[in-house]
């Protein structure tokens, strides 16, 4: 310990120093209105100071589990999670949320080693190599067998199906830029872009010329699919980061268009009153108007607000299904290798006479598709659609879905989407922390494990088939 | 050799860099069921050649004639077309495989657009039709033969990334391959590789000028290869054309000499 | 022509701000090849430092409008710029033999931690100051239309114009000029040469975020009023900006500005300025598509 020990102090201040300069004006001085007088300061320097000093602590910490110094680590971090857990009252909550995080990052840092080791060896011991091999085929199959009996479970409440209506829809908008990103390589920052076209389709096709939902479901796609090849003619064959920026930027004028063009799209109010799908015309309501039947006239069972969720439900599970099939499906023809090996070396490609742009446009278009069909099942559940839905940072939080999930995984996606959607909605006092902990774990993500949760690839085809349990 | 048409001729190649003259004036020709090599000292304009060849570059000056079942003028037309229609084919100096994907899959992108006519723009393959079925079983088939040719059949399930150097480089020749070309372009197929796989890819290349009969336009540093194994050779220096010929009487030739070993009297290049 | 003089001069100032901003993107893209997204965001920060350092002024009794904007310039310089230096170290340099875009993705992580971390703090209103020079004087008359030129405007362009003179002078003559021009060339040859190539690095983000704090305090000073959002469009304009003039050239960032600043300005006052931004994201989509090397850029070759 001895002549590490000074090096660590000094990295550890250097690193607290750092901190410091970054918080001293932005977070020392905060300044807010005072009524009258204008703009006014309040100081936090306190804040800061703990601040400070937790992360010196922390530094440290980390530090002595890299050293493999466990007992010092663990001392640390347990110091710092007593302080931030236990009575003592710190000057504000969030300094309570940092040190526990940051005592819990370092017993978390000092125990992984030994965490890693355990999982490796479970990982390829023979129980553990049979686990895998079935648990990878027949997990996809036990989850949409829970996702279909979901709404008949015992805990299953208004919050809950609302809440696995918000994450399926994140899921499926998940499978249609995993095409784009995951399997053809393309980074669409704009991919938001679809999704809004495809809720205004139905929002002003229902609205103003009365067609249901099902019938406007596919036009929705198709135009979504067609803003898809007109943005991606031009600019496909742009390189990887111009092509994130202009895609973008296709986002943003998208945005400013619905805001500004009234006449067409009701600007910032919006469109309203759009009516929800029907379930062979009968609506889900409680009253319907003349020569219409309610659903639960229809089915013969009391009314109840909950029908019309588990409607939209089985909804997006079906529009969530069909997407994950369809993209299977194209992993397995010359179409979908071509997008995979498009990501992998494009100028390979070239050189095996597989045409770039033609591939990376069917790419686009079907992941535009897909946004098209999500958002036309927006704006019939929201039953309102307005351009704040529809801002750059849904962009970022689908491809966050995308990329935390691993490239190309469908299972991932799904993990991430309940990771990324369903946990901060439980945790609503991490209300006004969502984002920021959001654009971390992006940074983070892409530093520990930029391939993402699920890092497997699946190859689309064999020429020797994996054997069942025993060694492939 | 003996009065048979060029499968491709290049005339009057020239390639300007904006003031650098990379290429100049190169005039040769190659036929099928032979193997060509393209030799010269380094940066001699070799592999500059070959990417105008094959569409990555648009050359100054210059035709590219390639004869297949029409003519086909190389330097007119975009670089996929030149492998989908002209059907030319090429690895590169550092192996370009699809890492991330198996062996075979890697076979299987090389025979793209033959399933993509199958699959009828996808719509049969999506419906799972018989007709894409047979398609798919018949390239698995053509990739498994590539496989045993190369000696690589029990890793035809491996991510293409993960195989030692000499295999990725067997491997991406079998690509090249599986796309049916009439003309078949390596890049230096042999460098860093051991003399054993040398052998190796010289059999290898010689089974395919035998057995598949195109034409096969190799640019190499290994005289070993050179000199086994080609029909045709054409030496360039400094961007220009210095010799063409037989390789025997190339390596008697004293301008060759003197591009390699500059103006004092030496050994012919190694063989 | 009295009222094309005024948007002139209007589009000049602003063109010289966005012109500021797009270096920093121009530098980076320069030597590692890399879209910072998250400079945008570095100049946001750079304006509320500059908001909280002219509030201490005055708490300070500071009167001479010169002396407070000295005194602020340095310290949002400085405290910026250790933003930079952070936001390479912790997010980029990790990331330098990943795949080609997962910089890209991180730098779209911090524009969003950095935007929501000020919003958090410093709450999401807006937040108005620096209001310190105030007033200016008639350049001419035409018409019945006085065309105004105000004080800060003038000093808007000499501050650019002598930070442009001495960036240009430290990238020619310096040796850490050379050595940044080097890591540009060839990080690889640099590095073998003896060139401390993190630490090159390093210095272009300080560099860059330096002048993203310049041009926050002059958009505050200028505008009157901040908020944490005021990064992203103003990033994406300025980056709009440095790849018109062509990315990797410093007179291209500039002049590149100056075109953004002209199209804005006239688009608003001539057509409509609900559909301003739109102008400018429409130009970069048509600039990338039709000229992706920019105005003063030298076009790819690709290396097979």
């Amino acid at each position: 310990m001895g002549p590490r020990l000074p090096h660590m102090l000094k990295d550890s201040g250097l690193t607290a120093f750092v901190a410091a300069a970054l918080g001293f004006f932005i977070v020392g001085f905060r300044t807010y209105d005072a009524s009258g007088k204008g703009l006014v300061f309040d100081y936090q320097f306190t804040d800061l100071a703990i601040a400070i000093a937790t992360i010196f602590v922390g530094r440290m910490g980390l530090l002595l589990a890299a050293e493999g110094l466990r007992w010092p680590a663990l001392l640390l971090g347990a110091v710092l999670g007593a302080i931030g857990a236990g009575p003592l009252r710190l000057p504000s909550d969030f300094l309570h949320w940092f040190m526990a995080l940051a005592g819990l990052l370092i017993v978390g840092r000092t125990l992984w080693p030994w965490a890693n080791q355990s999982f490796s060896a479970a990982q390829h011991s023979p129980a553990g190599k049979a686990l895998g091999a079935v648990g990878a085929k027949w997990f996809g199959w036990i989850l949409i067998v829970a996702a279909i009996a979901l709404p008949f479970a015992p805990f299953s409440d208004q919050k809950t199906m609302d809440l696995a209506v918000l994450i399926l829809t994140y899921v499926m908008l998940g499978w249609g830029l995993n095409i784009v990103v995951g399997l053809a390589g393309l980074l669409d920052l704009g991919y938001v872009a679809f999704y809004a076209v495809g809720a205004y389709t139905y929002a002003l096709l229902s609205t103003e010329v009365g067609l249901s939902f099902w019938v406007v479901l596919p036009v929705a796609g198709m135009v979504a699919a067609s803003f898809g090849i007109l943005l991606g003619f031009p600019v496909l064959r742009l390189r990887g980061d111009y092509l994130a920026i202009v895609t973008l930027g296709f986002g943003e004028i998208i945005r400013l268009v619905l805001i500004n063009w009234v006449d067409l799209t009701h600007g910032p109010d919006g469109v309203r009153s759009i009516p929800g799908p029907t379930f062979f015309g009968a609506v889900f309501a409680e009253t319907a108007s003349a020569g219409h039947q309610t659903f639960s006239e229809m089915m013969g069972l009391p009314f109840s607000s909950t029908q019309r969720l588990i409607f939209l439900y089985y909804i997006i599970l079906v529009l969530a299904l069909a997407t994950n099939l369809f993209t299977q499906r194209m992993r397995r023809l010359p179409v979908g290798r071509a997008w995979e090996a498009l990501r992998e070396d494009e100028t390979a490609c070239r050189a095996l006479g597989i045409n770039p742009t033609s591939t990376k446009l069917t790419a686009f278009a079907i992941g535009a598709m897909f946004a098209g069909f999500a958002g036309s099942f927006f704006a019939a559940k929201q039953r309102f659609v307005s351009p704040e839905s529809f801002v750059f940072i849904e962009s970022a939080i689908i491809l966050a879905i995308v990329v935390l999930g691993g490239m190309g995984s469908q299972i991932g996606v799904v993990l991430a989407a309940a990771l990324l959607i369903g946990l901060p909605e439980w945790f609503r006092e991490l209300g006004s922390y969502r984002m920021i902990a959001f654009g971390l774990a992006m940074v983070l993500i892409m530093v520990f494990r930029p391939r993402g949760l699920i890092a497997h690839r699946e190859p689309s085809l064999r020429l020797h088939p994996v054997r069942r349990g025993g060694a492939p | 050799m003996n009065g048979v048409t060029p499968l491709i001729e290049v005339e009057h190649l020239t390639m300007r860099f904006g003031g650098l003259l990379a290429i100049d004036d190169v005039s040769f020709s190659a036929r099928s069921h032979e193997i060509t090599a393209i030799i010269g000292p380094n940066g001699a304009g070799k592999t500059t050649v070959f990417n105008c060849i094959t569409g990555f570059y648009k050359p100054t000056i210059g035709r590219l004639t390639l004869r297949g079942d029409r003519e086909f003028l190389l330097e007119r037309m975009l670089g996929h077309e030149i492998g989908q229609q002209a059907k030319v084919a090429r690895t590169f100096q550092n192996i370009r495989l699809f890492p991330g994907m198996t062996v075979l899959e890697n076979l299987m992108v090389a025979q793209h657009n033959k399933l993509m006519r199958a699959s009828g723009m996808s719509v049969f393959g999506l419906l799972g039709l018989e007709r894409y079925r047979a398609a798919e079983a018949a390239a698995v088939e053509k990739a498994r033969d590539w496989l045993e040719r190369i000696g690589l059949v029990p890793d035809a399930d491996r991510p293409a990334g993960e195989l030692p150097y000499g295999a990725q480089r067997r491997l991406e020749i079998a690509r090249a391959m599986c796309t049916d070309p009439r003309l078949l372009c390596l890049d230096e197929p042999a460098a860093g590789l051991n003399p054993r796989e040398s052998a190796a890819l010289n059999a290898l290349l010689v089974s395919i000028r035998e057995r598949d009969g195109i034409g096969v336009l190799l640019i190499e540093h290994d005289m070993s290869v050179v000199m086994q194994i080609s029909d045709h050779v054409v030496v360039l220096d400094y961007g220009r054309k210095i010799a063409e010929g037989p390789p025997a009487e190339v390596r008697q030739d004293p301008a060759v000499i003197r591009a390699y070993l500059g103006t004092d009297e030496g050994e012919a290049p190694n063989a | 022509m009295a009222y094309f003089s005024q948007q002139l001069i209007n589009a000049i100032t602003l063109g010289a701000i966005y012109g500021l901003i797009a270096i920093g993107y121009t530098m980076v893209y320069g030597i590692i090849g890399m879209i910072n997204f998250a400079h945008g965001e570095v100049f946001m920060i750079g304006a509320f430092i500059s908001l909280i350092g002219f509030m201490i002024c005055a708490l300070l009794g500071i009167g001479s409008a010169p002396v407070a904007i000295i005194l602020v310039l340095l310290i949002s310089m400085a405290f910026t710029a250790v933003y930079g230096w952070s936001i390479e170290r912790l997010a980029y340099r990790p990331l330098r033999g990943s795949f080609k875009l997962a910089p890209l993705i991180s730098a779209i992580g911090v524009s969003i931690t950095l935007q929501n971390y000020v919003q958090l703090v410093q709450g999401a209103r807006p937040k108005p100051g620096g209001r310190i020079v105030e007033g200016g004087f008639v350049l001419f008359s035409l018409d019945g239309f006085d065309v105004r030129v105000t004080w800060l405007q003038i000093i808007i362009v000499i501050v650019t114009v002598v930070l442009m003179a001495g960036f240009s002078w430290l990238i020619a003559a310096t040796p850490l000029g050379r050595q940044q021009r080097a890591c540009e060339q060839d990080m690889k040859m640099a590095s073998l040469l003896g060139v401390n190539v993190d630490r090159t690095i390093s210095l272009t983000f300080v560099m860059g975020a330096a002048l993203a704090a310049v041009a926050g305090m002059l958009f505050l000073m200028y505008y009157g009023i901040i908020d944490f959002f005021i990064g992203f469009l103003a990033g994406i304009k300025a980056f709009t900006a440095a790849v018109l003039g062509g990315i990797g050239s410093l007179p291209g960032a500039m002049l590149g500005g100056l075109l953004i600043g002209v199209i804005e300005v006239f688009w608003a006052g001539y057509f409509s300025s609900e559909y301003k931004d739109v102008a400018a994201f429409s130009i970069l989509i048509l600039v990338l598509i039709f000229r992706p090397s920019g105005l003063l850029g030298k076009p790819e070759i690709e290396k097979v």
